[in-house]
């Protein structure tokens, strides 16, 4: 039976693989989810990356007349399942898969390794290992725009703002709620320092997953009587703490999100009780953007479009997928003409050159048409975080509202931080750090 | 014709005794194994050995862990996962402060603190029974993250709770590409295969049966009860144990407490009950459908889009994928109970008489 | 009163109100355990399903009771289709066997549910608001929200018609019967088959005013599968045979867990929900292994 099993998936494999690949594509996996607790976000980024892609293809032939292409594979948001998704995507194309966004936290770290030795890079935009925004340590590992604490230091800039100043945060009460997994821990450090520089209280408060019954942590909320309450977030438990909030009587517009907390599909589910509350992110939604209306005109117009639900072009987990797939063709781009491959697909290898050589200011990102859709980024050796900014936005009961500039975080705080935990991995891998000067 | 015992005698005990009396199954256990230690790894690409070998193996020794305290002992557990958890946990952390003991004693003790878990979490089946044990496993599920998130020293007080295995070294080896992690795998989980079927034979193995068929007449017979339902306990954890920490050092390498969740015991559990409870092959064949069967579906659903050019929403594949999956395993439950080794039973059987059934 | 008191008052009347959510789950493994011995995991997909079928309705702009009795048809319908194709071909096999086709049914379930109405969380409201009681709060500084109240109420109300069900009618009878002893009920000229179909049909009744309760907590989205892990502990203190004891369990459950979280979580990280329930269910099993109202079984050599 096992091995009739093997027989009847390697004539599928080969089956798969077989078909005839030509030479001017480059290959990006889509290793996704569409089904289980996760899948609007699942659906959405990766509708919003293909989506992109496609109006490349469809507007401009491509990029320098390479198209774009990609296949899906489910992972379930299971790290097995991303590792197998992971293996058997990684030799397609005429080149490899170029670059893998895995979209969930287990699989980048399962995929870390496996990644570097195969020379293949990780874009974990949003997500993911922190530290690996020392580039010296993670050569192919980026968790691009903002990392988790980068978001964490800007969340209290965004409280010390709202309460009129820095020094005003002193003798404030302020409450994590966080979702208990490796995830839910990654601001604890930022904070902690935060709280004995600025002096403000903080208490931190676990929720258990999945977060769908949330009764003594906000009875704890209620007895602390905090002025801020900062969400950590994931899935079932955010729609339940804002109800909590609601509960409690705890003011909503005093709650604020990490970008896990602040999508669409977060708030709907609480109903009237979300009005007013507060979440972070580094994509704004909406389809008044000029690359929004573009995707619209060439790929939603000729039915090609990702969305099957039209209500969700647009929505926070689709566009943080265009700017997604923004970072990665703009890498793309830049590693051709570096490599001098216009017109040929790129290897990983250089791929991981073109990322770490990003550069989209303001003036390409109204090239781009993507002004107010995401921060500037410039990315480094050094840096694989490339930006650090975060915008905060306001649920209005019908959709969100941004309110305020983008706000950068603290790199003089955050910096040490993520050196001393990447030396760590390093020392416990035995990895030497390359040197940035000698980059190029 | 190919498959007759007839005219293989057996003049010693020995002889009667040894795991595989029929001449025919030593040798295609001998090809078998060949084939997994030599050709595999030559011919096998990486996507075989590192995404689907690998993985099949290790989830088939935690399942033959099951397998020891469900199919034989009969004590129904849904805390697999935390086992492989504190097997992995330990396993990173023999290794981080003892670098001097080695991965293999690393990985033995890890598995000894599995064990030990798990009898401190199986001494409520002395007292309770069925779905109430299996409920109450739970605690240990449940239990077992909490501790390994909250417990700094578990995971090197890292700031996020996650663990990089270490690389696996022994005598100066390095175990780093995708055919030696393999291999190593390979043999732990064959040496450890060998062990459990021979305890299963031993007297110890027929006491587990004994307390699985009836635990009362089996008391009344004279097994000590509390010894034999522990050491099934300890037994299947330290199976697990290993397991866990082959997961972490062979197959993932950078491991958050997550990973071990109930949705992995759940799949094990699944595995042993396709495959066949109290079977040590079954355990085998339970792994290799619950891994193999989803990329399966994967691809034939991939493949048969191509083929009919009829493109489909890649969501509803996906939900038909999982729509197909629950049905098929209860379509087999109902086919045959007694899982894929008993579906190997019975074609043996009908080998015997090929091709002159009476 | 003094504020410590009311704030123990609050988090005791929280955790009992949270215990009514738990037994309502609850009640739906009971029935159906009770009736066929099948300790049914699927339980969590009935409840998402139902709710996810009643929401999806009503945002096609069906009138509110309309689209309950549609979907309480669905669950019945659905009932009878799982009795047929997946129990009926499996009687008389081990229980191990049957629950693990319950988790095969959880997959079909769960990917039937997204198939047809798609993986988006929608938003229910009842009309009754989760919100604190003005004068509690206002008089006694005590928060409790009426909405907790209302569901207390529907399920005392659901407890007290299935209550009924079973003692006043002939199919109840039955039912008991069937509980009792498959055999002697065969015996005496009970249909078997029909009366399971028709336990299935009524938790998944029960998987309905379960999946609304918890919809307009969590939001109706496929996390309310995970409800059914709530309903685990209060099982096992329950017991898995009775109705009463799925309310008593989960009132012991949720009170206990709430002070414990709130009053010993902080001194070790917090968090300890998670598993609390497990461990004080499984202390009092030792004490009581067939639960708090479970059938004492005798062991025959």
């Amino acid at each position: 039976m096992r091995r009739s099993t093997i027989a009847a998936a390697a004539l599928a494999l080969a089956a798969a693989t077989g078909t005839a690949v030509a030479q001017n594509e480059q290959f990006i996996p889509a290793n996704g989810y569409w089904v289980g607790p996760y899948a609007p976000g699942g659906s959405g980024f990766f509708g919003g990356i293909i989506d992109y892609f496609q109006l490349l293809n469809e507007r401009d032939g491509g990029i320098n007349g390479v198209k774009l292409t990609w296949e899906k594979c489910e992972t379930e948001y299971r790290n097995d399942r991303g590792v197998e998704c992971y293996e058997r995507s990684k030799k397609k194309g005429p080149t490899g898969a170029t670059v893998i966004h895995p979209l969930s936290t287990g699989i980048t770290y399962s995929l870390i390794d496996k990644a570097t030795a195969d020379h293949i890079p990780i874009i974990s935009m949003g997500y993911g290992r922190a530290d690996a925004a020392d580039g010296r340590v993670f050569p192919y590992v980026f968790p691009l725009v903002t990392t988790y604490w980068s978001q964490a230091d800007a969340m209290i800039k965004f409280i010390g703002q709202r309460e009129g100043g820095m020094d005003k945060l002193k003798g404030k009460k302020i409450v994590l709620i966080y979702h208990d997994s490796a995830y839910g821990k990654e601001p604890h450090a930022v904070l902690e320092k935060l709280a004995s520089q600025l002096g403000y209280q903080l208490t931190m408060i676990a929720v258990p997953h999945p977060g769908n019954e949330q009764q003594s942590q906000w009875l704890q909320v209620r007895q602390i009587r905090p002025d801020w309450v900062i969400l950590w977030g994931w899935g079932v438990m955010n729609p339940t703490a804002i109800k909590a909030a609601a509960k409690i009587g705890f003011p909503r517009n005093k709650m604020v999100g990490v970008w896990w907390s602040g999508a669409e599909e977060d708030v709907i589910p609480a109903g009237s009780a979300a009005k007013g509350y507060i979440s972070s992110g580094f994509n704004l939604p909406g389809t008044n953007f000029p690359v929004m209306q573009e995707i619209l005109k060439y790929v939603y117009k000729k039915g090609k479009g990702e969305m099957d639900d039209k209500s969700r072009i647009g929505s926070i987990y689709h566009t943080r997928g265009v700017v997604a797939g923004i970072i990665t063709a703009e890498a793309i781009r830049i590693a051709q003409t570096h490599f001098n491959k216009k017109g040929k697909p790129i290897t990983g290898e250089e791929m991981r050159w073109g990322i770490e050589n990003l550069n989209i200011d303001d003036k390409r990102l109204k090239e781009l048409g993507a002004v107010g859709l995401m921060p500037t980024l410039r990315v480094s050796c050094m840096d694989h975080e490339g930006s650090g900014l975060v915008k905060f936005q306001e649920w209005d009961g019908a959709k969100w509202k941004p309110i305020t500039d983008w706000i950068a975080a603290d790199k003089k705080l955050i910096r040490p931080m993520m050196e001393a935990s990447a030396a760590q991995y390093a020392k416990e891998k035995g990895i030497t750090p390359r040197d940035c000067s000698r980059e190029k | 014709m190919l498959y007759r015992e007839a005219g293989q005698f057996k003049s010693s005990y020995a002889e009667d005794q040894q795991i595989f009396p029929i001449r025919q199954d030593r040798i295609a256990m001998g090809v078998l194994l060949a084939v997994a230690f030599v050709v595999l790894p030559l011919a096998g690409n990486e996507y075989w050995l590192s995404a689907i070998l690998t993985p099949l193996l290790i989830f088939a020794l935690a399942a033959l862990g099951l397998n020891i305290l469900t199919g034989y002992a009969g004590q129904l557990s849904l805390g697999t996962a935390a086992f492989m958890a504190v097997g992995a946990f330990m396993a990173y952390n023999f290794v981080l402060r003892m670098p001097w003991l080695g991965i293999l004693p690393s990985f033995i003790l890890a598995g000894l603190c599995a064990a030990a878990v798990g009898v401190v979490f199986g001494l409520p089946s002395l007292r309770i029974k069925g779905f109430y044990l299996a409920v109450a496993t739970l605690a240990c599920q449940f239990f077992v993250l909490w501790a390994i998130q909250r417990i700094g020293w578990f995971t090197n007080y890292s700031s996020s709770g996650v663990i990089t295995a270490q690389q696996v070294v022994i005598l100066g080896v390095p175990f780093d590409t995708p055919a030696r992690k393999y291999l190593f795998t390979l043999t732990v989980v064959a040496l450890m295969a060998l062990a459990a079927k021979n305890l299963m034979r031993s007297e110890t193995g027929r006491a587990f049966m004994a307390v699985r068929d009836m635990d009362v007449a089996a008391s009344v017979i004279g097994i000590p009860m509390m010894k034999t339902k522990l050491l099934a306990f300890a037994i299947s954890s330290f199976y697990c144990g290993v397991a866990g920490a082959l997961h972490a050092f062979a197959y993932l390498g950078t491991v958050e407490p997550e990973a071990y969740s109930l949705e992995l015991s759940f799949n094990i559990l699944f595995m042993i009950v396709i495959g066949g409870a109290g079977s040590i092959l079954g355990s085998f064949l339970g792994a290799a459908f619950i891994t193999l069967f989803p990329i399966f579906l994967n691809l034939a659903s991939d493949w048969l889009q191509n083929v009919t050019g009829i493109e489909i929403q890649h969501a509803v594949v996906s939900n038909l994928r999982v729509i197909i999956f629950g049905a098929l395993i209860i379509f087999f439950l109902i086919v045959e109970p007694l899982g894929l080794a008993r579906l190997w039973q019975i074609t043996k059987e009908k080998l015997r008489l090929w091709p002159f059934p009476h | 009163m003094p504020t410590q008191v009311a704030f123990f008052v609050e988090v005791l009347a929280g955790g009992l109100l949270a215990g009514v959510m738990y037994a309502l789950v609850a009640l739906g493994f009971v029935l159906i355990y009770k009736a066929s011995g099948v300790f049914n995991f699927a339980q969590g997909s009935m409840v998402f399903f139902a709710a996810l079928t009643f929401v999806s309705l009503t945002e096609r702009g069906w009138n509110f009771w309309l689209a309950l009795a549609v979907t309480l048809v669905v669950m019945v319908v659905l009932g009878v289709v799982i009795e047929r194709t997946v129990l009926r071909p499996l009687v008389n096999q081990p229980q191990i066997t049957l629950f693990m086709a319950t988790i095969g049914l959880t997959f079909v379930l769960e990917g039937l549910s997204q198939l047809i109405w798609g993986s988006q969380p929608h938003g229910l409201e009842l009309g009754i608001a989760d919100v604190p009681i003005d004068w509690l709060s206002q008089k006694l500084n005590i928060n409790i929200s009426q909405f907790d109240i209302f569901a207390a109420f529907v399920a005392g109300a659901l407890v007290a018609v299935l209550a009924v069900f079973f003692q006043k009618t002939r199919i109840g009878r039955a039912l008991r019967a069937v509980a009792d002893d498959h055999q002697a009920a065969l015996a005496v000229g009970i249909p078997l088959q029909h009366i399971w179909a028709i336990v299935w049909a009524v938790a998944g009744f029960v998987a309905l005013v379960a999946g609304l309760m918890w919809g307009v907590r969590n939001g109706v989205q496929y996390a309310l599968t995970f409800t059914a892990l709530k309903a685990l502990p209060v099982l096992l203190i329950g017991g898995f045979e009775s109705i009463p004891g799925a309310i008593i369990g989960g009132l012991i459950i949720g009170a206990t867990e709430k002070l414990a979280e709130v009053y010993v979580g902080p001194m070790f990280g917090g968090g300890i929900e998670s598993w609390f329930a497990y461990v004080v269910a499984l202390l009092f099993l030792l004490v009581r292994p067939e639960g708090l109202y479970g059938e004492k079984h005798i062991d025959r050599v």
